[in-house]
């Protein structure tokens, strides 16, 4: 970390740019970012527009649902949060688990990790926005958002856990649009970052990012009246799960950002992440056992919404095939990632993430949310599968979410390359 | 992601650049469209809004006045929509007041009179059948939901049955009002937990806090046939809800407070309903309560329940 050290007089000594001159080339430098965001090859082109379908017929969804109703959806009373609410959980995960690439970059001054570490960012940004989006989508009264806002709004805060999530979502994205931006914009100027406008944020984004995934856990596990969630052990499982999902994530867009551009980089911090998932999965999967032996053995009435959701009950078993297939990708995505295989450059260490990632959205979504359900807190079985509305807003977010990730990437890329600067005539 | 090498030329940059511009000009501009189009369906859903509602503060924060002009407003409306006259009112709580409730499921035969008389007192979902109530056919030996059946079809009461209706239990230390992240809803002095219909942004998170299923979401607009209408609406209680937000039992706030009981202890035929002030010790729920062996639903999770059962000996 060599930067954090070095005294504020050099790096002034090294300043071409007055301040004030930094912040008035700051719209040219957005002027320019929007000309390279909006610049590729034709596969860019036909990825943004696909993309931009999608995200189109999600969007007309949503708009339908609100005028007509959440009477689109396939929820109900008894199953009252579905696939948005479990799209959220999955996303909030995979924002906080970009903080596996800070904690080696900053935490164990890992140089090779310090170069990347902005790309995790970046897939937070991406993620918090498509956790954000889901909330959204799930709000029967968008038009009401206002009333959520602090002073304008009513904010029960300290008590109601959602109003906690609003701080530490909203938070953690202002925290790395700021870090991801400020550090860009350097890079763009050919400047040396000042530590000071940046390192503090760092250090306080591996804590918010731990944050966002424990307040999102005890939104579940504070229920009293849901004992499939009320346990202790939901927020480490929370984080666990994150730390495999995340980093698997960020391998899938490392890959993609060296089979389209000309940046390279060594295979270490690519093999950090993978020792990060070994350890992650294992304990993960520890934790799942854990929690199922309590369950099992006990064999109490918590158990009910664990025997629907592995075995049915009732005669309803809607999530069985669910949580076995999740069962089923996590187990299989462990294994090829303890292969050697998966520590070189390949389609194995790729087809790990896609398991892994696979598998943990269906554990943390249609596994985890929905059985808090069933049977209902009276006992009732009223089961849930999405509607093809759900399906298509959370497809339409999803998409939104690639579009900002690989405007973001593009420009990363783009400054790294210097084909973004200053002195680089390149404009719309 | 290829670069273009015309860009790093600034000689030539007129010709390519503005081609590309053009194009990408026309691009933005079908996509600007393409997002108009997609999410027409809001604005015809706006049209239906206005901006006092939209701009409406929460219930305790509005002004004697500006409640009135609410109210009229909501009459106007429904008025203009299903052309019937409502009165909207809004009883406040009575000093010295604490309702409870209690049932004996001794004498409940399960013919679910209550739940149909709430279903049209509080101007309940037609189309889903609604009510605030649920009865449950229990079996005898326990007290196990898990064993229960809300969905029963069949003539009442069966001899090795016995009945359970259960609604919202009015906790002391309600789940719900915890849960919920903008304080619309919660509890008044006399013990109901009420939900301003206008300040709801139906996130749905007290539903899922609530152990009791005592939460209703307005999954769309409520349709009732103008004829069934209830017109004697109370604006925390049984007036005609907006599409996409909560609503529970308010023990009939718009009655109680008045001195009459709820719709579903009138319309019980066996008389299994208790309901009244507990602070007035001449009351016949205080008797019962200090008198009959009674239980609330999931003590252990301390939600302290003014809704009580009991069985006669």
């Amino acid at each position: 970390m060599s930067s954090i050290n070095t005294p504020l007089t050099g790096e002034d000594a090294t300043k071409s740019m007055s301040t004030r001159e930094t912040i008035h080339s700051y719209p040219r430098f957005l002027w320019k970012a929007l000309g390279v965001a909006t610049d590729g090859s034709w596969l860019f082109y036909g990825w943004m527009t696909l993309l931009t379908a999608i995200a189109l017929v999600g969007a007309n969804a949503w708009a339908v649902q609100v005028r007509d109703g959440m009477v689109l959806t396939n929820m109900s009373d008894h199953v009252s949060w579905g696939l948005y609410i479990a799209n959220f959980t999955f996303c909030v995960g995979l924002a906080a688990g970009g903080v596996m690439m800070v904690i080696p970059a900053y935490l164990y001054d890992d140089e090779e990790m310090h170069h990347l570490v902005i790309i995790g960012e970046a897939v937070a940004i991406a993620a918090i926005l498509m956790s954000t989006l889901s909330v959204v989508v799930d709000l029967g009264r968008p038009d009401r958002f206002w009333h959520l806002m602090p002073i304008i709004g009513k904010f029960n805060w300290p008590m109601s856990m959602l109003t906690w999530d609003i701080i530490v979502l909203n938070g953690y994205l202002v925290i790395n649009v700021h870090i991801v931006g400020y550090l860009l914009y350097m890079q763009y100027l050919g400047k040396r970052p000042n530590p000071w406008w940046y390192v503090p944020f760092v250090f306080l984004s591996i804590l918010w990012a731990i944050s966002i995934h424990t307040v999102t856990a005890f939104l579940y596990c504070g229920l009293g009246g849901r004992p499939f969630w009320n346990t202790a052990l939901l927020a480490p499982r929370f984080l666990a799960s994150a730390f495999v999902s995340g980093p698997a994530f960020i391998l899938i867009v490392l890959r993609a950002i060296r089979m389209t551009s000309d940046w390279k980089w060594s295979p270490r911090p690519a093999r950090t992440l993978i020792q990060i998932i070994r350890i992650s999965m294992a304990i993960n999967l520890l934790m799942l056992v854990s929690e199922l032996f309590t369950l099992f053995y006990t064999g109490s009435g918590h158990a009910a919404s664990a025997k629907y959701l592995f075995f049915g009950s009732h005669g309803a078993s809607g999530l069985v095939v669910w949580i076995w297939t999740a069962i089923g990708l996590n187990i299989a995505g462990t294994i090829l990632f303890f292969t050697p295989a998966a520590l070189r450059r390949g389609n194995l260490r790729i087809l790990a993430c896609v398991l892994c990632i696979a598998g943990i959205w269906i554990e943390k979504g249609m596994g985890l949310v929905i059985p808090g359900f069933i049977p209902s807190t009276l006992h009732e079985v009223v089961e849930y599968a999405p509607s093809l509305v759900e399906w298509k807003i959370t497809a339409g977010i999803w998409a939104f979410g690639m579009l900002v990730l690989t405007i973001l990437v593009k420009l990363i890329e783009a400054i790294h390359a210097k084909r973004l600067s200053p002195s680089n005539s390149h404009a719309l | 992601m290829t670069t273009n090498p015309a860009t790093h030329l600034p000689v030539l940059d007129n010709q390519p650049n503005s081609r590309r511009g053009f194009m990408k000009a026309c691009g933005a501009t079908l996509g600007l469209a393409a997002w108009a189009t997609a999410l027409k369906p809001l604005t015809e859903w706006a049209a239906d809004m206005n901006v006092d509602e939209f701009l409406q503060k929460h219930y305790r924060e509005l002004k004697p006045d500006e409640k009135q002009a609410i109210f009229r407003r909501l009459e106007a409306d429904c008025k203009a929509e299903h052309g019937v006259d409502v009165k909207i009112a809004d009883p406040q709580p009575n000093d010295g007041v604490q309702f409870a409730y209690a049932l004996n499921l001794s004498i409940c035969i399960g013919c679910r009179k209550c739940a149909e008389a709430c279903s049209i007192e509080n101007n309940h979902d037609r189309k889903t059948n609604n009510s605030y109530i649920r009865v449950f056919e229990m079996e005898m030996g326990g007290i196990d939901f898990e064993k229960g059946d809300a969905t029963y079809d069949h003539p009442v009461p069966q001899p090795d049955k016995f009945y359970m209706p259960v609604q919202c239990q009015q906790c002391e230390n309600a789940p719900c009002v915890k849960a919920c992240p903008i304080e619309a809803t919660w509890q008044e002095k006399d013990g109901i937990v009420v939900v301003d219909y206008n300040w709801c942004i139906g996130c749905r998170y007290c539903e899922a806090a609530c152990p009791y299923h005592a939460r209703r979401f307005n999954w769309e607009k409520p349709t009732i046939p103008a004829e069934e209408i209830n017109p004697n609406q109370g604006y925390l209680s049984n007036r005609i809800r907006p599409q996409g937000v909560m609503e529970k039992c308010t023990f009939c706030l718009h009655r109680t407070r008045e001195g009459r009981m709820p719709a579903c202890l009138e319309a019980c035929p066996t008389g299994a309903r208790v309901f009244g002030n507990i602070l007035d010790p001449q009351s016949e729920i205080r008797w019962v309560i200090e008198n009959k062996r009674t239980f609330v639903l999931k003590e252990e999770l301390g939600t302290k329940p003014r809704f009580y059962y009991f069985f006669d000996e």
